[in-house]
């Protein structure tokens, strides 16, 4: 502990890991999320041979490009963090945590850069079919990257396949596959894509709905964008609750103290032909772990939790008993196994009654925006402002997510396995650590406001102007950089 | 030591020699922003020759680290908690490079611009010197503990000295000539590509006294020519006739066995470094506390699934990687592509 700032090394790695992967989870799920959109642009292009679709998925593409520049660098960090404030961990678990991370660099992050790269300035040098195979080929690579890191993370929430190896004292792999059939895997992992549909398709609609603020001319650009991205946003809304809802059950034997915390219950709830209620607003007393009151929606607990209209679930008072009497042999009498229940309880209900907002702008979206539709989506302002401040739901909801799923592991970095105290570098010093911490935050924030402020360019530039407009005007736009160029070598 | 322990310490060293020789010219290139490019348009077509490839060239870098972690996960461990500072200023390095081709190409007014792509140049000097730095000081061993951590204790002066900052200006100052040889083969002919060539004439002399200095600092700091000593005379000559080699072809307008023979160099170069580290894989001042790579690795399972996945994936990574610059081989001209 240090006597100046009350942290301790613990508290100072926790909150580098916490912000780092806050910060790269912004960016992630906009670039797989963008990614797909503009790969299903593309394709519209190739199908229809509409150049509105070209210009379309060029417009987005920069916007892609942008969050695609700062998920890499902000992803390094991640990949070497583990090593610098984490040796004690990467020794222990490097056998099983590091054949994830390195194989998602061979699979997913050469597939991405590479043919990100062909993607980018081949636009006229390669057939339409192939161009467009290129930006299918970096959103894959995206998601692939997106499944390896979730199997090493899955391993962390669930471990399987693994033995303790007691004479080198650490965890070796036993089975490599079960990383991969690891069931906690395939809720986690379709859970996570779903949610970068919504942060891809918010931003395509919000950044539209912006545009139309600023009274853009391309009319039918934007409204088609926003009809794409409604689709997409409704497969997201359903797949997110689909997916969460078998998380959410899985939880229960898995995590149960996790699960526990996130639905409010201290004291056990229901029984054999009894109904659970669902509190929709509670308040836990972090000194006591008792929930001191709640507002309660009968039923719901049961039909959520067992699909069934009676059910029963323990409290984390009798979980924490349970976690004492199964783990005080191993990690000590002294182990709190509480977590932060209200983070849990209330970040849990952001994600539910966001996924509800989700469903409904986007249903709403795709109505207003089909071909038949006589509502003039772009002459009403405030709905159009709406859909602006909703860009900015998803990632909320997405760090929502990360605080459960993390925090609600809690003692634990890996499951029953490691606890996190014991995983932190023994030879960091804390200056180190505040230094870099006070550096990663100063940077977040630069290259946070730069990557707004230039999206925003972005937007304000518009879409390039349509072949025919060009043709009206000359071939050059007097004003452009390309003009100057020749200017300047005449 | 088992043939797959061996196996994955030279895969490492192949991974690192990829992100040397390739990401090497982008730094280069990227120091050359600022020292060989006057105008804007000049910088544009800097940053287009390398435009399609450094994201992909530094994905070496990515899979060399997991690599590590994945197979040598007491060595990972070890060396990126140990050289946390230094690692701390390479990371921040690669970030505001990485970000600064994108951001500097939408900034609005030309002073923002001039400030990225100082960024960019500064940036691009500091990885690859920090990088010398790093490796240096992990042949020439730190103070270490019985579990293998770096002292919490290592001074200032255990990270940086004479051997490991003529190390970082040796690695900075190859990427740099490899830039700029890259920028001869990829840019046609004109006053920028003019000018890069004088430079490199006054270069390669220069980088010749360093190598030298280089040897003879390793003769001081390192247990290298006690322990294999006709492998590093071979591989320290290697160095030196290639670069001699780069230099005469540099001179008769080869430019393509220029660029390769000075590759090569920096390929040699880490090869010395693997080979003189060697069975180790971190040297501590105390010989006991060294850390071996017997002693290092994952399971011969995990090494098994590994091996079978890199084998299978790195040639087809590298045919598209080849096929990307294939695709791009077409020179680039200066204002107005």
């Amino acid at each position: 502990m240090n006597l100046v700032t009350g942290l301790s090394m613990l508290d100072l790695a926790r909150f580098q890991f916490a912000m780092t992967t806050v910060f790269h989870f912004f960016i992630v799920p906009l670039s797989i999320g963008l990614g797909l959109i503009v790969s299903i642009m593309e394709t519209m292009y190739v199908i229809k041979k509409d150049d509105t679709y070209k210009r379309m998925a060029k417009f987005w593409g920069k916007i892609f490009l942008l969050s695609f520049a700062v998920g890499v660098v902000t992803g390094i960090i991640q990949e070497f963090q583990f090593g610098m404030n984490w040796s004690r961990y990467s020794r222990y678990v490097g056998d099983i945590f590091g054949p994830a991370l390195a194989v998602e660099a061979l699979v997913a992050f050469f597939m991405e850069s590479t043919f990100l790269g062909l993607w980018m300035f081949g636009w006229d040098r390669f057939s339409k079919g192939l161009h467009l195979t290129f930006i299918w080929l970096t959103s894959l690579g995206s998601m692939f990257s997106a499944l390896w890191i979730l199997a090493a993370n899955s391993f962390m929430q669930n471990p399987v396949g693994f033995r303790i190896d007691h004479k080198f004292d650490r965890a070796v792999l036993v089975d490599f596959p079960a990383l991969l059939t690891n069931h906690q895997l395939w809720t986690q992992f379709p859970h996570v894509i779903f949610g970068t549909f919504l942060a891809g398709s918010f931003v395509v609609m919000g950044v539209s709905a912006f545009s139309f603020l600023r009274h853009t001319k391309d009319v039918t650009l934007f409204k088609k964008s926003i009809h794409i991205a409604s689709v997409v946003a409704l497969v997201g809304t359903v797949g997110v609750l689909w997916t969460g809802d078998m998380h959410a059950y899985d939880l229960q034997n898995d995590q149960p103290m996790k699960f526990a915390a996130m639905e409010g219950i201290s004291q056990d709830v229901g029984g054999k032909n009894e109904q659970e209620a669902w509190a929709l607003v509670a308040y836990t007393n972090p000194k006591t772990h008792e929930t001191e009151w709640s507002l309660d929606v009968p039923y719901l607990l049961s039909i959520l939790a067992h699909h069934s209209l009676t059910g029963s679930n323990k409290g984390t008072q009798t979980i924490n008993k349970e976690l004492h009497a199964e783990f005080d042999k191993k990690f000590g009498k002294d182990m709190s196994y509480w977590v932060p229940a209200n983070t849990l309880f209330y970040s849990f209900r952001i994600m539910a009654a966001s996924s509800m907002v989700f469903g409904l702008l986007g249903l709403a979206a795709w109505w207003v925006t089909r071909a038949k539709s006589s509502f003039d989506f772009e002459k009403h302002r405030w709905v159009l402002w709406i859909y602006g401040i909703a860009t900015y739901l998803p990632f909320v909801v997405i760090t929502a997510g990360w605080f459960v799923t993390e925090l609600g592991r809690y003692p634990w970095i890996v499951y029953g396995v490691l606890t996190i105290a014991d995983s932190v570098s023994p030879n960091v010093t804390f200056t180190s650590l505040l230094v870099s911490n006070i550096l990663y935050f100063l940077t977040f924030s630069a290259l946070g406001g730069i990557m707004i402020y230039l999206a925003r360019r972005v937007m304000i530039q518009g879409p390039e102007p349509a072949k025919s407009e060009l043709d009206n005007e000359g071939a050059t736009d007097p004003y452009s950089s390309a003009a100057f160029a020749q200017g300047g070598t005449d | 030591m088992s043939m797959l322990q061996l196996l994955w310490f030279v895969l490492i060293a192949v991974l690192f020699s990829g992100f040397f020789f390739l990401e090497g010219f982008d730094f280069g290139i990227g120091m050359s922003l600022r020292t060989v490019a006057k105008t804007d348009a000049e910088q544009d077509a800097l940053i287009d020759s390398i435009g399609p490839h450094w994201d992909g060239n530094e994905v070496w870098l990515i899979t060399a680290g997991g690599a590590m972690f994945a197979a040598i996960p007491y060595w990972y461990a070890s060396l990126f908690s140990g050289f946390y500072i230094i690692l701390l200023i390479i990371l921040l390095g690669l970030i505001y490079r990485g970000v600064s081709f994108e951001f500097r190409g939408s900034m609005e007014t030309s002073k923002y611009r001039d400030l990225w792509t100082t960024i960019s140049a500064l940036c691009s000097f500091i990885v690859p010197f920090f990088f010398g730095v790093l490796f240096t000081d992990v042949v020439a061993g730190m103070p270490m503990d019985k579990e293998g951590n770096i002292l919490a204790t290592a001074g200032f002066f255990d990270y940086l000295n004479v051997f490991s900052i003529i190390g970082g200006v040796a690695l900075a100052l190859l990427s740099y000539m490899h830039g700029l040889n890259y920028m001869r083969l990829k840019l046609l002919p004109g006053e920028l590509v003019t000018r890069a060539a004088n430079q490199l004439k006054v270069l390669y002399p220069v980088l010749l006294v360093g190598e030298v200095a280089f040897a003879v600092a390793l003769y001081f700091s390192t247990d290298f020519f006690v322990e294999k000593p006709v492998l590093t005379v071979a591989l320290l000559a290697a160095v030196v006739l290639l670069t001699v080699l780069s230099w005469f072809a540099s001179l008769k307008n080869h430019q393509m066995v220029a660029f390769l023979a000075l590759g090569l160099v920096i390929i040699m170069i880490v090869v010395l470094l693997f080979v003189g580290l060697f069975p180790r894989v971190m040297v501590a001042t105390d010989p006991a506390n060294s850390i071996l790579l017997k002693n290092a690795t994952s399971t011969p399972y995990t090494l098994k699934w590994m091996t079978g996945i890199a084998l299978t994936t790195v040639p087809i990574v590298i045919a598209y990687q080849a096929w990307s610059f294939w695709t791009f081989r077409q020179r680039i001209k200066v204002n107005g592509k």
